[in-house]
């Protein structure tokens, strides 16, 4: 673990990250972007860990699950109350 | 959940049929209650976005014309109810455009460079990290968090975001940057600490 020692150079480009891991950044700040990246692993690895960050949140939670007393009073609110067992 | 949902008869929804709702209920309402958690921080608030959200869909399946699936539909009540609730609790904090240039010399400062794309799944899909990551999103000042969620959980487009919370595109994208970018360092911190541990063992 270490912490970025930033360039002048990494730190122009930080600004356009988000919308280079989107694929919507500008032609020519992307070959920038690249250009840099090559030879700075730093970088490399920010940008690699911020895709992955956003693709992680973006993922579905399977294990998402609604509390028991959220369900009872919302059924309760929603006149579904014969249903709270049988769902 | 798309396969139990395909199992719910829409006509049988339009129709009415309370047990058919039921159904609906318990196949939405986690991810609304989440969702909603998150862009409110507050568990009644979440709560009761969670109840106004099924009562409005309730009265208006009847016209629900399927131009969007239904889950997309129930999600976009329940994130206009959620940001209705903010609007109402304070004001300014969404409606105001702040000029907001990006600080890449703040943002810069103590990054941590922690390669943790290749770290197994047991790892980055447990449920002790679910639970880490709702909390960093939780942890988000209410201006980032509000972008992040409608963005990147919701997946509405920047255009959307922008629109729903009555800000400029670029303004978004600044913000949607210092979200994802602060996430990335508490994820960094945390997966760093599971890779020391590892190596422990």
């Amino acid at each position: 673990m270490s912490e970025h020692v930033h360039t002048r150079e990494c730190k122009q480009l930080l600004g356009s990250l988000s919308e280079y891991i989107d694929g919507t950044l500008q032609e020519e700040l992307c070959a920038r972007l690249e250009e840099h990246i090559k030879d700075c692993e730093n970088c490399q690895i920010v940008v690699n860990t911020l895709r992955k960050t956003v693709e992680l949140y973006e993922q579905p939670d399977p294990t998402e699950e609604l509390p028991d007393s959220v369900r009872e009073r919302l059924f309760v609110r929603l006149d579904l109350g014969e249903f709270l067992k049988k769902s | 959940m798309t396969e139990m949902m395909n199992t719910i008869s829409l006509e049988a929804l339009k129709a009415g049929d309370r047990e058919a709702f039921a159904h609906l209920v318990d196949e939405t309402s986690a991810h609304i209650y989440r969702a909603a958690l998150q862009i409110l921080g507050d568990e009644r608030d979440a709560e009761d976005v969670l109840q106004e959200t099924y009562l409005k869909a309730f009265r208006a399946l009847p016209d629900f014309e399927g131009r969007s699936s239904l889950t997309t539909w129930l999600y976009r009540i329940a994130v206009n109810e959620a940001l209705m609730l903010v609007r109402k609790r304070k004001p300014p904090a969404i409606s105001v455009e702040e000029p907001e240039p990006f600080d890449a010399e703040a943002e810069s400062e103590e990054m941590e460079i922690v390669d943790f794309c290749c770290l197994p799944e047991r790892d980055t899909l447990s449920s002790e990290t679910r639970r880490f990551m709702d909390r960093a999103v939780r942890k988000l000042p209410e201006n980032l968090r509000m972008v992040f969620v409608m963005r990147d959980i919701e997946g509405y487009t920047i255009q959307e975001t922008a629109q729903a919370l009555g800000l400029s595109e670029n303004n978004v994208k600044v913000r949607l940057l210092r979200a994802r970018l602060r996430l990335r360092q508490e994820l960094s911190v945390y997966f760093g600490g599971k890779i020391q541990e590892e190596s422990r063992r």
